[in-house]
């Protein structure tokens, strides 16, 4: 052959000569790859696993059945059944007889003082309450399966070694061998615990419940999507369909997208400044935190629906404006309803972003221990997320399992807004 | 809520005037046969006078509700005894508060003064009168308005061209709320930052080593007077964003290499929206698993290699953050990958460089402006991130490059110095907004730049 | 090396002799449809093509087509938008294997070697087979970086200078070193497009492969840069193989010595491309080149 044909079989030979080495190189960056995929993989396994291996049991309440005498002589003496006198009687005393009555045989200050507090004190909450409702049942007696002790509600459910020496286990020796008993004989059992989804905060780990910090965040979020949706698919219609090309709206396109990237906690600083320490609108409402979260999510709702309406196509806008309809019109019968489905889904993960937000509230005092659940918009609130941040300051062992269970609760809401979220996309997506 | 009723009375008052605009209309015309007469459809000429009934009435009820409380209290202070009123601001606020809760009926902090009774049935009176006062004039002002709307409807009259325009301002005005959000922020964070500054010197608080915003409240307590030195805020901040890019940096730009160039459409399918749920995980959630998982994990394995590891290491924040932004770079990058052109592949495959070369020596080169976008946004966000930090970080200033020990972070100073008890005017608080003033603007720079680098290189392939 | 298989060569003559049997000089239509009419074999044939089907998904992209490319040749293959015409020369160095839905059947060869055979290397094929793209490609990096990267990634080069060497002269034999020669550092997508398209051939050159692939080169350049490429293709075709895919008649008849036409995905004609422009023996390809459609 001629020479250009030898020169190549020269190319080549070199060629295969390096082959081996480079796919193995190819190889190893396909590997780094994947690594890196199942990595992040396992990282949402693990902090999904993590929470709910911890939480799971929250949604259970340890219960102890207490056969419970309502002695007359101690909650209505007088025997005129006043309010006042049943709302205020020691139900305390109710509980320690009827666990005195369980373990005659114990004695002594101390051990007595373990023997009550094996029962929560909400149970004395509950006794009033029943009481209350129903004066008929003074004098009466009534088995009840009444809260036990976060130590042995943690006991039983396994979250305390039973085996440890008793010096490192919150439970003492005596106390085990008395839940033990109650085990043997079926009365201390774990049960559905309601309290929990619909009950407000409290000190008590067995007590506390997230129902005053959902409702918080419901109020919040109604404020954010009243503000935020209107406004929002406002200003996308303006720059979108108005707004003539110059500085003006320039300038306003700017300053949408360096918001969204502003962090989180200068809105706190600015509701802070403006809302509550300008305007006087009052801490911890729903109102304030409702409207720092509006400012905080109108760019992605904004930025959202202008996608959404950049994907009507002109000719729609054409085919309206040439039977002589007006640009206002034309936008509010034909492009809006067409962009409306893209818009919703902009806002319902704009309303995720802001379910999950903590850090401007925290700015805005919707920070403090609250255990009335708000009745509305201006009544002192926490939202989920704050709820999640105070529990896991705590202390108690108890309090790590209901704030596992508070995430739990809260991963499933957005896990439900982004649902929907997809669905809608799914549904209404329209091809051109 | 009696504002509610009266804005409810408003809403009523403004279905009125739209059905007597729209009558109006109607019959001017000699009804609806003569619809053609009429410049506008009558539900035009409804709107119109709804408009004119509803507009300026709730403007002013806006104002009203929006001053009124600032005017009472300047009324009350003002008709406070002498040695009251020359209170420090601090305190004064404290009376002021202490007043309200008395006229709400609620429980007061400190014992209840004559004076104090007599300010707050005068607090209470004033808010009485300020209420009475705003529902005539809110009312007379709609009613006024209906009746102008309504003279005004005619056959001639434009009612659609006024309706749309109204529309069109109002579309305006919320289109300048975004203005305002960046306006206010720089106010209200540059007014109280200057105050600070007032109390302490700018270079001091720039490049002072010392930070530990204890103060003395009152003259006899014992304390430290307070410095205020940002710069180990800073070192802590960043050492945590670096170990947080550290982590995210790779593994972000890896799988988006691997899912957009490797992986079958299937195994994408379902590892894409996966990962992406790491996006959507709250930051309380991964503060909570930094702190009660990762660091103690961290400390425990630390202590086994014979390694002193705080329990609020920046190591574990910092790891979780990364976590935490993985879905962020790997979305961005993903993006850019995604916008180089396909005559680039061609061109390399088309010499025979193999897949990952082609990705390594063409793609990314040619992505790299791209990525640098992406990563500076996620380096904003990591100097951002609030609550990571705060669950997991430390609270004492620490000026260490080792990922070992507890470090602060700017973002939990601020809330520390304003979460709990605090007095508006002393440096304690003011700081915090001086904290806030640079963050912002540090962000601010990143994201300009950022975004200025991302739409060039958007703008070189498009 | 260049020798064919006798199954090759046997299915070749029984191919040329189906269709050499019974053509006219102007074919009806009814008997040459679904052969090729013309000599589809080259005397010194470096790459060849046999039953070639290929597939997007379901659906039928090139038709049986069976063609020899010759060493040191120019051939252009001709044809309406959609003909194949394109989908047939990216077969040729496998380049439809980026695209997923797309399958190819039957045998094609370079020298000895079936290039579809499931054992065969794309990475050292493409080495031998090199393309230049229908619009310039540069990579975004230095116009030396561009020439560079086919001798660095397969490791041709030991050295800097040996590299400075081979880039010196991919880039003269692409004639574009006398306008680039005190420039190497400047970006390559900062040149004009005709410039922009010789520095890809330069690219493809510097890894010395056999055959060169071009995918309508000039669509996207001017008259005078076109001039230029048409040159350059007319010297190289001295030391290499180059297969041209081209939408322009004017351009076949000037650079090529053998013109394939295509139509539907069904190569209709080949022939010397003296013979194809003065009498086309298909009415498919009479049509095609007094502008009766196309």
């Amino acid at each position: 052959m001629n020479k250009p044909a030898v020169d190549q079989t020269r190319t080549i030979d070199r060629v295969n000569a390096t082959l081996k080495q480079r796919y193995n190189r190819e190889r190893r960056f396909r590997r780094f790859g994947l690594a890196a995929v199942i990595l992040g993989l396992l990282f949402v396994a693990l902090m999904f696993l993590n929470i709910i291996s911890q939480g799971y049991s929250a949604f259970y309440q340890t219960r102890i059945l207490l056969d419970i005498e309502y002695r007359q002589e101690v909650i209505d003496p007088a025997g005129e059944r006043d309010p006042a006198t049943l709302s205020a009687a020691d139900y305390a005393a109710l509980v320690k007889s009827a666990l005195r009555a369980l373990y005659p045989d114990v004695k002594g200050r101390g051990e007595k003082r373990e023997l009550y507090g094996m029962v929560s004190s909400g149970a004395a909450l509950v006794l009033r309450q029943r009481v209350m409702s129903d004066p008929e049942l003074i004098g009466s007696r009534q088995a009840l399966w009444l809260p036990a002790d976060d130590d042995i509600d943690m006991l039983v459910k396994g979250r305390i070694d039973r085996n440890a020496p008793e010096s490192e286990r919150r439970i003492k020796n005596r106390v085990l061998a008395w839940v033990e008993q109650l085990e043997a004989r079926g009365a201390i059992e774990k049960q559905f615990n309601l309290g929990f989804l619909t009950g407000g905060d409290s000190r008590e780990p067995e007590l506390a419940g997230i129902g005053g910090a959902v409702m918080g965040s419901l109020y919040t979020l109604i404020v954010t999507l009243l503000l935020s949706f209107p406004i929002g698919v406002a200003t996308a219609l303006y720059l979108e369909e108005f707004a003539p090309r110059n500085r003006w709206t320039d300038l306003v396109e700017v300053n949408i997208n360096n918001l969204a990237a502003v962090p989180s906690i200068v809105f706190g600083l600015l509701g802070l400044a403006v809302f509550i320490n300008f305007f006087g609108l009052p801490r911890s409402a729903p109102l304030v935190g409702g409207m720092v979260l509006t400012l905080m999510t109108l760019p992605t709702i904004i930025i959202a629906s202008r996608a959404a309406l950049k994907a009507v196509p002109p000719s729609i806008r054409e085919a309206a404006l040439g039977i002589g309809a007006s640009r206002t019109q034309t936008v509010f019968h034909h492009v809006l309803p067409l962009a409306m489905p893209g818009m919703l889904t902009g806002t319902i993960i704009g309303m995720a972003q802001a379910l999950g937000e903590t850090a401007p509230l925290l700015m805005i005092g919707m920070v403090a221990f609250i255990v009335d659940i708000p009745g509305g918009p201006m009544d002192p609130a926490t939202v989920l997320p704050v709820q999640i941040f105070l529990w896991a300051d705590s202390p108690e062992r108890a309090f790590m399992e209901k704030t596992s269970a508070a995430i739990m609760v809260l991963l499933g809401f957005l896990i439900l807004m982004n649902v929907i979220a997809v669905i809608l996309r799914k549904r209404f997506e329209r091809r051109w | 809520m009696s504002n509610t009723l009266l804005i409810l009375i408003l809403l009523g008052l403004m279905a009125l005037a739209y059905r007597l605009g729209m009558r109006r209309s109607q019959r001017l015309v000699g009804g609806p046969g003569g619809v053609r007469d009429l410049h506008s459809l009558p539900s035009y000429y409804g709107f119109f006078t709804a408009i004119w009934c509803g507009l300026p009435a709730l403007l002013v009820l806006f104002l009203w509700v929006s001053l009124q409380s600032g005017v009472i209290r300047d009324l009350v202070i003002a008709d406070l005894p002498e040695a009251v009123r020359t209170l420090p601001p601090a305190q004064l606020g404290l009376v002021i508060n202490d007043i309200q809760n008395l006229a709400q009926g609620n429980i007061v902090s400190g014992e209840v003064s004559l004076e104090m009774e007599r300010a707050a049935a005068h607090y209470q009176r004033l808010r009485q009168t300020s209420f009475a006062a705003s529902v005539v004039v809110v009312l007379s002002l709609a009613l006024l308005g209906l009746s102008v709307g309504w003279r005004l409807v005619s056959p001639k009259f434009r009612a659609r061209n006024r309706v749309e325009s109204v529309i069109k301002w109002l579309l305006v005005g919320c289109s300048t709320i975004a203005i305002f959000t960046t306006l206010g922020i720089v106010l209200s964070v540059l007014f109280e930052s200057i105050r600070f500054f007032e109390m302490v010197p700018i270079g001091e608080f720039l490049f002072g080593l010392d930070w530990s915003p204890q103060m003395a409240i009152r003259e006899d307590q014992v304390g430290s007077s307070g410095a205020f030195g940002v710069i180990p805020l800073f070192a802590g901040t960043l050492l945590i964003a670096l170990i947080a890019m550290l982590v995210a940096v790779p593994i972000g730009l890896m799988s988006a290499i691997y899912l957009s160039e490797y992986a079958g459409a299937r195994f994408r399918a379902w590892a894409k929206p996966l990962l992406e749920i790491l996006a959507g995980i709250p930051t309380v959630v991964y503060g909570f698993f930094a702190a009660l998982t990762v660091a103690p994990f961290i400390r425990d394995n630390g202590a086994l290699l014979g390694l002193d590891v705080s329990s609020e290491s920046a190591l574990a924040a910092g790891l979780v953050m990364g976590i935490m932004i993985i879905p962020f770079i790997s979305s961005l990058s993903d993006d850019v990958i995604n916008a180089v052109p396909q005559s680039m592949r061609d061109a390399s495959l088309g010499i025979g460089a193999t897949h990952s070369e082609t990705v390594r020596k063409v793609i990314l080169p040619a992505a790299l402006p791209g990525i640098v976008g992406g990563i500076l946004l996620a380096v904003s966000r990591a100097i951002g991130e609030t609550m990571i930090v705060v669950m997991a970080a430390g609270l004492s200033a620490n000026l260490t490059a080792n990922p070992l020990q507890s470090v602060t972070t700017v973002t939990v100073q601020i809330v520390t110095l304003l979460v709990g008890d605090q007095e508006f005017d002393s440096p304690k608080t003011l700081a915090a907004f001086a904290l806030g003033l640079l963050l912002f603007l540090i962000t601010l720079v990143l994201n300009v730049v950022a975004l200025h680098v991302v739409r060039k290189y958007r703008e070189a392939y498009e | 090396m260049l020798s064919i298989t006798p199954d090759t060569v046997a299915l070749g003559a029984a191919r040329k002799g189906v269709i050499t049997a019974g053509f006219s000089p102007v074919a009806d239509d009814a008997r040459a449809i679904n052969g090729t009419v013309g000599d589809i074999t080259s005397a010194d044939p470096r790459m060849t093509a046999r039953n070639v089907n290929v597939y997007y998904g379901d659906k039928l992209a090139i038709n049986n087509v069976s063609l020899d490319i010759g060493v040191n040749e120019v051939i252009a293959m001709i044809g309406p938008s959609g003909c194949g015409k394109s989908t047939f020369l990216r077969c040729l160095n496998r380049m439809n294997d980026t695209i997923d839905i797309c399958r190819v059947e039957g045998e094609i060869r370079l020298d000895d070697q079936d290039i579809y055979d499931s054992g065969l290397d794309v990475v050292p094929l493409r080495a031998q087979v090199g393309m230049v793209f229908q619009k310039p490609n540069p990579f975004p990096k230095s116009i030396y970086d561009n020439v560079a990267y086919g001798p660095r990634i397969h490791g041709l080069t030991s050295n800097k200078n040996d590299l400075d060497e081979v880039v010196e002269q991919a880039l003269l034999k692409a004639g574009l070193w006398d306008e680039v020669k005190d420039r190497l550092d400047e970006v390559g997508t900062g040149l004009s497009g005709g410039q922009q398209q010789r520095l890809c051939i330069a690219r493809t050159i510097a890894v010395a492969p056999e055959v060169i692939l071009m995918d309508e080169p000039c669509s996207a350049l001017d008259p005078i840069a076109t001039a230029r490429i048409e040159e350059l293709i007319d010297e190289l075709r001295e030391q290499y193989t180059i297969a041209i895919v081209t939408h322009s008649m004017q351009q076949a008849a000037r650079v090529s010595q053998r013109t394939a036409y295509f139509h539907l995905g069904e190569l209709v004609e080949v022939g010397k491309t003296d013979d194809i422009f003065t009498t086309p023996r298909h009415r498919l390809t009479e049509d095609y080149i007094t502008g009766r459609f196309g």
